[in-house]
């Protein structure tokens, strides 16, 4: 009884974090009951998670972008314009993949620092600012690809990026290893951090959660590991997308959570006056972000380029409110402050797994716009009704 | 004797936990000037207020009688109704409109709801004849000084016929020339039988334009001065003002330990580009080691301009003079220079700049400070903690964990969390904007035992403060600011209360 009270409790101290965990939970257990199991084969979930792929590196910088108050709209035509850029570095100038890569994410930071030098610099709103890159990256867009139209990219190693798996190394009973050792060590790793997480907390007479409650978290997140992780082995394995996004998800969640850097964004978003008056340099971080948010928006744009095998005119086209969207799903606020880099891939995952979801069950496309708007509404009137709350 | 226009009888208006005004009695005779004096927090902006009908009929207890009759405003708009006007500091006009659009602004003048625009420049002609502004009515707000704008803002009034006109520190923004103006216009409307009831700090206006002068303190009427008797004079005034008991104690301090100069200001101004005037003029200020001055003065006075001016600048004021620390001139590019030289500010707004409400005591204390708990850029989450819990301890704050939400303490605890915030960046100069405002006795006492126990570890403390009290009770030496200019220094023993209000109103 006490195990359920507590239980209950948490729920409830936590509902902003884990809101949209169980929103990701109900929906895929609705569709792959409504699917009859195929919402959560191993293939469509593996296409899922590629697919989304190029969202979710830009939620995660759009989630730091609107937690210090700004917004970028420029991202989706940056990614286009830049993926073109590389289509049209490797095909027609012939550089070698370990060269376009760097050489498209410099630009995107070059890009991001542009912006933050309108918005910090000058002061102009990040909307309108953004608003202006937006339409002129269109442009841009449209310019290097009016000659030659779409840009097929016939360089295996580039379209690999968005198209190809790791290497099995051996099948066991086919499954693919190299995927269950990898999930195999995320749950070591995740069952080891939380552990020392916890002694730490001992150690300073924090209040943790009971023991057997403890128990029953990290059994539970583990086979939830186990579980996609064995999917995935179904299938492909893990496919490169999915290691760029991670590890785009590990450096940005160590960058936000354990460093100085980290900790100043959050201080400007939550109270830019208080930051300035901490000694915190609000110009500094604001290029930080922006530089950031144009650096992924470049990534997203190889990630698409390469998924498609070619750069295309229209490549781009409303990434940015997908992102913005994803974001808010994953429980950013627009107060500033508050938004958590792996809520954004969790929210680029439920938007994602909707509309595969509605795919699926062949819900017409207009439909599948309301739904998503409903959803994204929904989320936000969550956040302000659990903050109000918190008040 | 002339009929009474207004009368406030006992008043009472209580805010959660305070009682800002305390059986007020008030009365003014039509075609008077009536002044209200008082300290910061004695109660003439509320008093104003309930007037007004910003503080509806039933939110505070007593009566208006005005006219003759017992008023209930629910809106400022009834009181507005029958003649009242109130101006206050922070002028309510549009800056991007007209001059004829301000003064008509909410009274348009329309037929059938249609404006007729050619009528309305006509009328605001003659109200702008009344106040005596040479200006073209098309003329934009922000094109106009704020000393013109004051007069839009009183033609505005007369536009809606007033009898009663209220002007909250009217030449608390104007300068010599304006501030003369505007009391020759008050006199010229007086004689056109306009009652007018001016809250001002200073002195010599109140001397020289006033028939009578209520004097509020804490909350109560202390008594009413009338020119005809020959009771307005500034001593007079200033007795009033704060014959108040001492009764907060002050913990025992002995100031052996004064070292050298530390800080010193020279020729230090501060103009605000924004508001179009300087809010710190030509300050000359020293501080030594192991010393606590106090900086004294009325709102409005430059204290908080000049402390933040001093402190890397975070708000761009165009500074000249010269700033030295140890003797050795500084100019700070950004509060992180200002941190860096060994400075803190403590703010006096500390929800507003100060704290970061929504984050955990933790990580508040570490902020002004996050390089002293990383590595390469990297936080140490466990030096971080035993921070935390250094000055949760040695500062008592009262909060379940040094997790809680900071958002969630009580005005006193956040308090201290604002000042272990900046005792960690480590300075040797601290300073304390209002460190007391608003929190209780116990919390005070125990901020006073601190600031003690700093400087006898050979921090020197600025404390700017509005209670006259605590300026005495702590202060090594006392400078006395008004109207951005220090207007006097005073050593501890020869400090009062009576010759730093002087100094204050000065």
């Amino acid at each position: 009884m006490n195990l359920l009270k507590e239980t209950s409790q948490i729920v409830k101290d936590n509902i902003r974090d884990y809101g949209m965990y169980i929103a990701l939970v109900v929906i895929m257990v609705t569709f792959n009951v409504m699917t009859n199991g195929t919402f959560m084969s191993s293939r469509n979930i593996s296409n899922l998670l590629d697919a989304s792929g190029y969202i979710a590196v830009l939620a995660v910088g759009m989630t730091l972008v609107i937690v210090i108050r700004h917004i970028d709209l420029s991202v989706g035509y940056v990614a286009g314009f830049l993926g073109a850029i590389a289509a049209i570095l490797l095909m027609q100038q012939g550089l070698s993949v370990w060269l376009v890569i760097p050489i498209i994410l410099v630009l995107g930071i070059i890009i991001g620092l542009l912006n933050g030098f309108l918005i910090a610099q000058l002061g102009i709103p990040a909307f309108v600012a953004s608003l202006a890159g937006m339409l002129i990256f269109r442009g841009a867009l449209l310019q290097v690809t009016e000659g030659t139209g779409t840009i097929i990219v016939q360089d295996d190693l580039f379209n690999a990026i968005g198209n190809g798996y790791l290497p099995a190394i051996k099948y066991f009973y086919n499954r693919h290893v190299l995927t269950l050792i990898i999930g195999a060590i995320g749950v070591v790793l995740y069952v080891v951090s939380e552990m020392k997480n916890r002694h730490d907390k001992t150690k300073y007479n924090f209040d943790v959660m009971s023991l057997p409650i403890f128990l029953i978290k990290l059994v539970f997140v583990s086979a939830i590991i186990a579980y996609i992780t064995w999917i995935l082995a179904g299938y492909n394995g893990i496919s490169w997308t999915l290691v760029i996004v991670l590890i785009v998800t590990m450096v940005y969640h160590f960058i936000s959570n354990k460093t100085v850097l980290g900790r100043q964004i959050y201080a400007v978003g939550s109270n830019p006056e208080a930051a300035h008056l901490s000694g915190i340099n609000v110009k500094k971080v604001t290029y930080m972000v922006m530089g950031s948010m144009s650096m992924l928006a470049a990534l997203s744009g190889i990630l698409y380029t390469s998924r498609l095998q070619s750069a295309t005119t229209t490549a781009g086209m409303l990434f940015e409110l997908d992102a913005i969207a994803a974001a808010y799903v994953g429980g950013v606020s627009s107060a500033g402050g508050v938004g958590k880099v792996t809520g954004a891939i969790i929210g680029a995952i439920v938007m994602a797994s909707l509309t595969n979801g509605m795919n699926l069950l062949g819900v017409g496309i207009s439909y599948q716009y309301m739904i998503r708007g409903g959803v994204l509404a929904g989320a936000v009137i969550f956040d302000v009704l659990t903050r109000k709350r918190g008040k | 004797m002339a009929k009474v226009i207004l009368e406030m009888a006992q008043i009472t208006k209580t805010f959660p936990g305070v009682k800002a005004l305390d059986n007020v009695n008030f009365q003014v005779e039509a075609g008077e000037i009536h002044f209200l004096v008082g300290e910061n927090g004695a109660g003439k902006s509320t008093l104003m207020k309930v007037l007004s009908g910003v503080y509806p009929y039933g939110n505070y207890e007593g009566d208006i009688i005005y006219e003759g009759k017992v008023q209930q405003f629910n809106k400022i708009q009834d009181s507005v109704d029958v003649g009242i006007a109130i101006i206050y500091q922070e002028l309510a006009l549009f800056p991007d409109l007209s001059v004829y659009e301000n003064i008509y602004m909410g009274n348009e003048v329309k037929y059938k709801g249609v404006i007729n625009w050619n009528q309305t420049i006509v009328k605001a002609k003659e109200m702008l004849d009344k106040v005596n502004l040479k200006v073209n009515p098309e003329t934009l707000i922000k094109d106009l000084g704020v000393g013109k704008q004051q007069l839009v803002e009183i033609a505005k009034a007369l536009s809606k016929r007033v009898k009663l006109l209220i002007l909250d520190e009217p030449t608390a923004a104007l300068n010599e020339d304006d501030s003369e103006n505007l009391l020759e216009l008050i006199k010229a409307l007086k004689k056109q039988g306009i009652t007018c009831i001016m809250i001002s700090h200073k002195l010599k206006e109140v001397v020289a334009i006033a028939d009578k002068a209520t004097i509020l303190r804490d909350g109560q009427t202390i008594c009413t001065l009338e020119k005809k008797k020959g009771e307005i004079d500034e001593r007079t005034i200033i007795r009033h003002m704060v014959g108040r008991e001492m009764n907060q104690i002050y913990p025992e301090r002995e100031n052996k330990n004064i070292g050298d100069t530390i800080l010193e200001l020279v020729n230090w101004s501060a103009y605000d580009t924004q508001l179009g005037r300087a809010v710190v003029k030509d300050a000359n200020m020293h501080l030594r080691r192991g010393e606590i001055i106090g900086i004294a003065g009325l709102m409005g006075a430059g204290r908080t301009e000049l402390a933040l001016s001093m402190f890397g600048n975070p708000k761009n004021y165009k500074l000249m003079g010269n700033l030295a620390l140890n003797s050795k001139p500084q100019t700070f590019k950004h509060t992180s220079d200002a941190i860096k030289a060994g400075m803190a500010y403590v703010t006096e707004d500390r929800k507003g700049n100060g704290l970061f409400l929504l984050n955990t005591i933790t990580k508040n204390v570490s902020a002004s400070k996050l390089s002293g708990i990383a590595n390469n850029g990297i936080i140490n989450t466990n030096e971080e903690i035993k921070v935390a819990e250094h000055y949760k301890k040695s500062l008592h704050i009262k909060a379940s964990s040094i997790e809680q939400l900071v958002g969630k303490l009580s005005g006193g605890n956040q308090q201290k969390v604002s000042l272990g915030k900046w005792l960690f960046a480590g300075p040797n100069i601290l300073i304390l904007d209002e460190p007391t405002r608003g929190i209780d006795v116990g919390a005070k006492f125990e901020i006073y035992s601190v600031m003690n126990t700093l400087i006898e570890n050979g921090m020197s403390i600025i404390m700017i403060s509005s209670e006259l009290g605590e300026i005495l009770g702590m202060s090594d030496r006392i400078y006395v600011m008004a109207e951005g200019r220090i207007t006097g220094e005073l050593n501890r023993s020869e400090a009062d209360q009576e010759n730093v209000m002087a100094l204050a109103t000065k």
